[in-house]
Parts: C-alpha cells; sequence; structure tokens
C-alpha cells in the first residue's frame, strides 16, 4: 500500500533542506557534520557500550548470549513547547491510572456506578485477586510508569501504550546520554539541553517516600530475578546509582509479615522493594508456587501493610489493551478533565459496532488480542495476504470479545546513521514518569526507540530496533553577566 | 552489606587470583621447558605445572606423553572443562562481579569483563609466539585489575574482595613450592648444577619474585633461601607468611566495620602467630612437604570458617 511519507521531526512533510522551526542547529550540525565522523563516533560508542557491559541477553538464542542495543549517534530533538505540552499530559494520564488502580482494588467506584463493565476489570486475566484489599502505602501503586508515545505530525502525539508494570529502559536514556555527552560536545555546547542525570535521585526520592509509616531511615532494595535476566544491567545499574542494595529472593525472607534481607553483620529489616519481578513470580504462597525468584509470604508482608512494594501488586490491570480503550473515561472518570494525551483510535470488537466496523476494514488495520504482547495473535492488515486476512476473519469472528482493532498510524521520522548514510526512520518514545507520596516527577527526556530497517515499524530491541539520545531543549534564558576569573596558583615545578 | 554480595566479592578475589597465578605459571614453565635440553625434562616440567594446580599425579610417576607444551598450556589456559583453567576462572569472576557489581567500582567491573572478553574467543594457544602474545595479554589484564582495585572505597566490599586473593595466594604459594620441592632435588642431579638453578628461577618467576630474591638476599640462587622467602618473608605478597598476616588485618577490618569477630578471625590469628614462632630451620626439620600439606588442609579450613562466619549462601 503507498503511503504518503510521513512527518519528519527535524524536516518536517518537505523533506528537508529546511528544518522545521527552532531546529535550525541541528539541521546545520547535520549537513556539516561529516558522515565518517558520525559513523565513527556511533562505532565508539558501541565499543563504550560493551565494555561497560550495556548488554542484554536474548532468550533462546545461546550463540548471541549477550548483545548490546545499537545505538544511534543522531539524536532525536524536542522542543521546550512540545515538552511541556507531553508533560502534562504525562502527569495526568499517570494520576489518573493510579485512582483506577486505587478504586479496582478498593471500593470499585466506576464499577459500581456503571462507568465501566465489571468483566472488563473482574474477569480480566490481569486483575490480581490477592492483591484485592490490599492499600498500597501512602495510596500509592503505580509509582513508575513508562508511557509509550508515537507522534505522527507536529502537534499529534497518542499514548500507544501504558507500562504500568515493571517498565525497563531507563539505563539506555542515562548511558545514551552519557555517550553523547563524550562524542558530540559540540551539540551540547552550542543547544541549551535539559539535564537527565537527575533521575537515580528522582527515583530514589519515589521510593523513600513510599515507606510504610513509622519506618525510620527507610531500607529499600531492588529485588532482581538474578543475572541471567535480560534487563540485569539495568538493574545493577539502577541499584548502584541510588546506592541502595540489589537483592535477588533467596537474599530476603519474611518473619511474622515483616521482610528481612540476610546481611554479614545479621537480618535488616526492609522498608521498600522496587521489584522487577512479574507478579506470577512475585511470592510462591500465592501465585506460581515452582518460583524461586520470589519471597515467600511477601504478600502478606504487603498486605499487612508492612513494606511498600514497587509498582504494587496488580498494576498490570492498568496496562491491559482493553482497559487501554477505555483510558478516555477513566482519565475524564477521576480527573473532571478529558484527557490532554489522546489515545489511538481503537475499535473494541466486543462491542457490535466495533466489530462490524473492524470486519469491513481488516486490510487497513492492526487487530490485536486485548491480552498478547510481542506481536503474537496479531493481524497487520495492509501487509496481510488475502489467504490469512480471510483466515484472521473467521478467528475474530469465533472470539470477538478478545480482540482490540487500530488504524496503521504513519509514525514520524528521525535522521538515522544507515548503511546509505543519512536516512529517515520511524521512532516512538517512552519517558518515564514516578508518582510519588507527595509529587510527580518526570526526567527531561527518555528513551527513543527506532526501526532500523527502511520502512519498518517494529522498535523492539529483540527484533533489530535501536535507541537513540532524546534531547529537550531547554527554555531560552538570560546569558549571565561576565565576572572576573581569579588567577589559580600556578603548578610547582621540581627539576 | 548482603552476604550474597560478600561471597561473590571473596569468590572475585579468589578466581582473579587463580587466574593471575596460572597465566605465571604457564609463563615460567615455558621458558623452563625451552631452556632444557631433553624431550622427558621439558615434559617433567609441564608435568609438574599440571600437579601445581590440581590436574595431574605428583611427579615421580610414569611420564605422561600428552604433556606437551601445547597440550598443557591449552589445559592451563583456554581449556573449558578444566574448572582451574585462566578461562573458567575469568568466567566465573566476570559471573560473581555481574551479580554483585553494584559493590564494585566501576573500573574494577570493567576490568574483569575486559579480562574475560579477551580470553572468550580464544580456542587455541597456538605456537611459542602466539603463546607469549597470549599470556602478556593475561598479565596486563591482571595488572589492569589490581590497578582498578585502587579506586576502590577502603570498605567492607574492597575488603572482602582482598581477602579472597590472600586465601588464594597463600594456597598457590605452598601448592607451587610443594610440587616443585619434590621435583628441585632429581636423583643424581648435583645442587646448584644448571637444571637446578632453572627450577629455582622458574619459581621464583612464577610468583613474581626474581627482584625481589635478589633484593631481600643480595645472594646467588641457594633453594634454602627460596624456600625461606616463600615461607618466611613478609615483604614478599605472595609469601606464606605475607599473606597470612594479609588474612588477619582484613579480617579484623571488617571486624571493626561489623562490630563483631568469629571462628575466622581466631584461626586465622593462631595460624599466623604460629607461623611468627616458626623459622625455615625448624621447617625443614619436621618436613617441608609435611608443613606444606597442613598448610593448605589448615587454609581450607579457614576459607570454610569464612563462609560460615559472614553467612555466604
Amino acid at each position: 500500500m503507498p503511503r504518503k511519507r510521513a512527518f519528519d521531526e527535524l524536516w518536517g512533510t518537505g523533506g528537508g533542506p529546511q528544518a522545521r522551526a527552532g531546529f535550525d542547529a541541528i539541521g546545520t550540525w547535520l549537513r556539516d557534520t561529516p558522515l565518517a565522523d558520525f559513523a565513527r563516533r556511533q562505532a565508539s560508542a558501541e565499543a563504550a557500550f560493551r565494555s561497560l557491559g550495556i548488554t542484554f541477553k536474548v532468550y533462546g538464542d545461546d550463540e548471541a548470549g549477550e548483545r548490546i542495543i545499537p545505538f544511534d549517534i543522531i539524536p532525536r530533538i524536542f522542543t521546550s513547547q512540545e515538552w511541556a505540552k507531553l508533560s502534562s499530559g504525562l502527569e495526568q494520564r499517570v494520576k489518573a491510572i493510579n485512582a483506577f488502580v486505587a478504586d479496582v482494588y478498593g471500593p470499585r467506584h466506576i464499577i459500581n456506578d456503571g462507568t465501566l463493565a465489571a468483566d472488563i476489570v473482574l474477569g480480566n486475566p490481569q486483575f490480581c485477586i490477592p492483591a484485592v484489599g490490599a492499600e498500597a502505602p501512602h495510596g500509592v501503586f503505580t509509582h513508575i510508569c513508562g508511557i509509550d508515545i508515537v507522534r505522527t505530525g507536529p502537534d499529534d502525539f497518542f499514548v500507544l501504550e501504558d507500562n504500568a508494570r515493571t517498565p525497563s529502559g531507563v539505563s539506555y536514556m542515562l548511558e545514551n546520554r552519557e555517550a553523547m555527552l563524550r562524542l558530540c560536545p559540540e551539540l551540547f555546547a552550542n543547544l541549551a539541553i535539559e539535564p537527565i542525570d537527575t533521575y537515580p535521585d528522582l527515583l530514589r526520592e519515589t521510593l523513600f517516600s513510599v515507606a510504610p509509616h513509622g519506618a525510620h531511615e527507610p531500607v529499600c532494595v531492588l529485588l532482581t530475578p538474578g543475572q541471567y535476566n535480560s534487563a540485569f544491567y539495568e538493574h545493577s545499574f539502577l541499584a548502584d546509582s541510588m546506592g541502595i542494595e540489589l537483592v535477588e529472593g533467596h537474599d530476603l525472607e519474611v518473619v511474622d509479615d515483616l521482610v528481612w534481607m540476610r546481611t554479614i553483620e545479621g537480618l535488616v529489616q526492609v522498608d521498600v522493594i522496587y521489584r522487577r519481578i512479574d507478579d506470577a513470580f512475585l511470592d510462591p504462597l500465592m501465585f506460581n508456587p515452582d518460583s524461586t525468584l520470589g519471597v515467600p509470604g511477601l504478600m502478606a508482608a504487603y498486605r499487612a501493610g508492612n513494606v511498600a512494594i514497587v509498582n504494587a501488586p496488580g498494576t498490570g490491570i492498568a496496562d491491559d489493551k482493553a482497559v487501554y480503550s477505555f483510558m478516555p473515561e477513566i482519565v475524564r472518570y477521576y480527573m473532571g478533565e478529558d484527557a490532554k494525551l489522546p489515545n489511538v483510535e481503537t475499535w473494541r470488537c466486543r462491542e457490535p459496532e466495533g466489530l462490524a466496523y473492524t470486519l469491513d476494514h481488516l486490510e487497513s488495520l492492526v487487530v490485536k488480542l486485548v491480552d498478547g504482547s510481542g506481536g503474537y495473535g496479531m493481524l497487520v492488515g495492509p501487509t496481510a495476504s488475502k489467504a490469512e486476512i480471510e483466515e484472521f476473519r473467521a478467528v475474530l469472528k469465533a472470539e470477538p470479545d478478545r480482540y482490540i482493532a487500530q488504524p496503521t498510524l504513519a509514525l514520524s521520522t528521525v535522521p538515522t546513521l544507515t548503511d546509505k548514510g543519512i536516512a529517515p526512520r520511524h521512532v516512538d518514545f517512552r519517558p518515564f514518569v514516578l508518582l510519588g507520596a507527595e509529587q510527580v516527577a518526570i526526567v527531561p527526556g527518555g528513551l527513543t526507540r527506532v526501526a532500523l530497517e527502511e520502512g519498518s515499524l517494529v522498535v523492539n530491541s529483540s527484533q533489530g530496533g535501536g535507541t537513540k539520545d532524546s534531547l529537550i531543549m531547554a527554555p531560552p534564558r538570560p546569558n549571565p553577566a561576565a565576572e572576573p576569573v581569579e588567577e589559580q596558583h600556578a603548578l610547582p615545578y621540581g627539576r | 552489606m548482603l552476604s550474597r554480595t560478600a561471597a561473590n566479592l571473596y569468590w572475585i578475589g579468589r578466581y582473579m587470583e587463580r587466574a593471575e597465578f596460572t597465566t605465571r605459571l604457564i609463563e615460567a614453565t615455558v621458558r623452563l621447558s625451552s631452556l632444557s635440553y631433553g624431550a622427558d625434562v621439558a615434559s617433567a616440567a609441564w608435568e609438574s605445572a599440571l600437579a601445581v594446580v590440581g590436574r595431574g599425579p605428583a611427579p615421580g610417576g610414569p611420564p605422561n606423553p600428552h604433556a606437551t607444551m601445547f597440550n598443557v598450556c591449552k589445559s592451563l589456559a583456554l581449556d573449558e572443562s578444566n574448572p582451574n583453567s585462566v578461562r573458567t576462572s575469568l568466567a566465573k569472576a566476570r559471573e560473581n562481579a555481574r551479580s554483585a557489581r553494584n559493590a564494585l567500582a566501576a573500573e574494577v567491573w570493567q576490568a574483569i569483563n575486559r579480562a574475560w572478553l579477551d580470553v572468550r574467543d580464544r580456542t587455541s594457544p597456538g605456537g611459542v609466539q602466539a603463546t607469549f602474545g597470549l599470556l602478556e595479554v593475561l598479565k596486563a589484564n591482571s595488572r589492569g585489575f589490581e590497578g582498578a582495585l585502587a579506586r576502590m572505597l577502603r570498605h567492607d566490599a574492597l575488603w572482602f574482595v582482598r581477602l579472597g586473593s590472600a586465601i588464594e595466594r597463600g594456597d598457590s604459594t605452598a601448592r607451587l613450592l610443594d610440587v616443585k620441592y619434590y621435583l628441585l632435588l632429581p636423583e643424581g642431579e648435583k645442587i646448584g648444577g644448571t637444571l637446578d638453578r632453572d627450577q629455582w628461577t622458574a619459581i621464583l618467576e612464577t610468583v613474581s619474585a626474581r627482584n625481589a630474591y635478589r633484593l631481600l638476599y643480595k645472594d646467588a640462587l641457594k633453594p634454602w633461601l627460596v624456600a625461606e622467602m616463600l615461607v618466611f618473608r613478609a615483604e614478599l605478597p605472595r609469601s606464606i607468611v605475607g599473606t597470612s598476616s594479609e588474612v588477619v588485618e582484613l579480617l579484623a577490618d571488617i571486624g571493626d566495620r561489623t562490630g563483631r569477630q568469629g571462628e575466622a578471625d581466631r584461626q586465622a590469628r593462631l595460624r599466623h602467630s604460629r607461623l611468627l614462632d616458626s623459622d625455615m630451620s625448624k621447617v625443614f626439620s619436621e618436613g617441608l612437604h609435611e608443613f606444606l600439606k597442613d598448610y593448605v588442609a589448615e587454609n581450607g579450613r579457614l576459607d570454610a570458617a569464612i563462609s560460615q562466619q559472614f553467612r555466604f549462601p
């Protein structure tokens, strides 16, 4: 299917050579820097990542073992106005998500007054029965959200997905910036870019703020499945930069509904657990009994209010695709105003009109399982064959409740270094939103994922996607008056 | 500090030390075997290298036709099925370092990771020149690791790494001396002969103490003095008394931090004071071999006491 030229975040729809308003400096930089120079810098960044061990593991791929995620040297840039708009939408959305989770595991107003059908929530595989009635310390359930954003035009941002469980990728955001500062210092000298290195401090503050009442000098830990997990680098990186212990399940134990960790000095009580393992593995007494990654009795400690779990068990209900389709209603319900960041238009096949529209437009839609991920059980209409579409039509008619449909979006592109020079590639964006007991914090940046294949819309790192640094320009500031510089003492000389 | 982290750090120390010792053992043996004329003498050198790291019988048995330079270098440096090869040691050190990464300075992790990456894709030591090239890389990486340790905070994480190193180092010196002691005085060979001098030189090179010997003794190579240096000279970092005193100090540092001491402290102090009360003539009169064998066994008990005291999982 012929597609019209996608919106390019640097060149607009014109395809160059005139950069969009506000992007002249970066346009000039891109034109004036020799291609070989970009290639050299990119190779140097990747060598540094490998030496630092910034790798991820690909499951079932023994040969590769640990890989680095391809890094693209050409950054993606937002103006301060674009960012202000995005971040206010993100704050609203995350507050609504938290209120929704607190409600469905608590009083269930949204169901009781008929705004949302009960089966959407209670019949949802993501609904976590052991979490029903549990009150998270300080009422915070979704402490860390990674909201996936796509863009189709200068002012057209959409939420593609809400990751409210254990979103990953923030270490790439931070390491990519480190690489850019080293390799493209001229960029930061010529543009005022918001710093992102405050993220670990903000995260630390968020974690400490939700310690249960009465915890004196709270002890926070990061719970990892261990070094064979694909995101282990990130776990150790975050624990390291926050100065908290990186623990595995067998380092912890629960006694009398209190959580303890085993140290060389004996047992130390734990108040906050930033867990990077899924609900299903959290507590073998409540969930998967075969799990050795979790801690027996942890859910009882959580329900007793003795430990904060970040994010709280059961938050998966908020990033389910069926619930996603109701997010505009959910935001309006809890925030009393319309969602500032729209959803991608979504047809629910459980509703007759949605099903009818979907069946009529299968060739142009993406149809997804509500509880699927990783591209399984889905139909991408524009690239599917006639036979595949007809086969899918039968499946869809048999179980319409399990599906939603969305249009195929013309994702925005960003100039990217390819084998054939600099060319546009499609991107998405994952900013990270922190919700503490007192405040919402959003570090000015995020993870830009880029589909390295020409025309591809698949940005997943396991399928050949790469990452870029995401720069947020600071609002213009007046120059500080030049002050006389004091002379330094010269170094002493010897023989 | 988590008990698991302490165990990771301790084993990083042990495995990195093991990798370095094995590297030096290979290097010294390459030199020794190329200085020796006669295939049987060269082969005996390689057999004894295997014996030092517990991969072959004690010297004196029937000659092993497979103990060639290529085979032994491959086994000691690169063999994945050898649990004590340099490659395996580096792989294990890296696994532990990955797991305890947040307790390590970034430079330490990078040094270990680099050491591992440099052997990961090597499958064969190649000829003599290539073997020397490989050994240079391995030695440079060991020095890189030691240098990076200097970047660590002076606190418990560093002490656990160094405790592992000290325990391992004492162990290897005792093993080296024990095996070579047999080999050093083959029947009919006159003490002080050429072969003898080469053997002692090889020992000194393995513990990187050739210059140290000259500095400390200002004398020609004498087996008695070499043995004394390796056992009783605290100035030598790899001497038995030196590592024993380091273990006592490190355990005391950790004890100051945690506010308690235990069985490991007691054993380490006892062992050290016994060494201080002894000297080379006592050791020789009671038998060097017995002394070394007991030392290795005692070192094993101390290792177990450390694991228990700090609740290693």
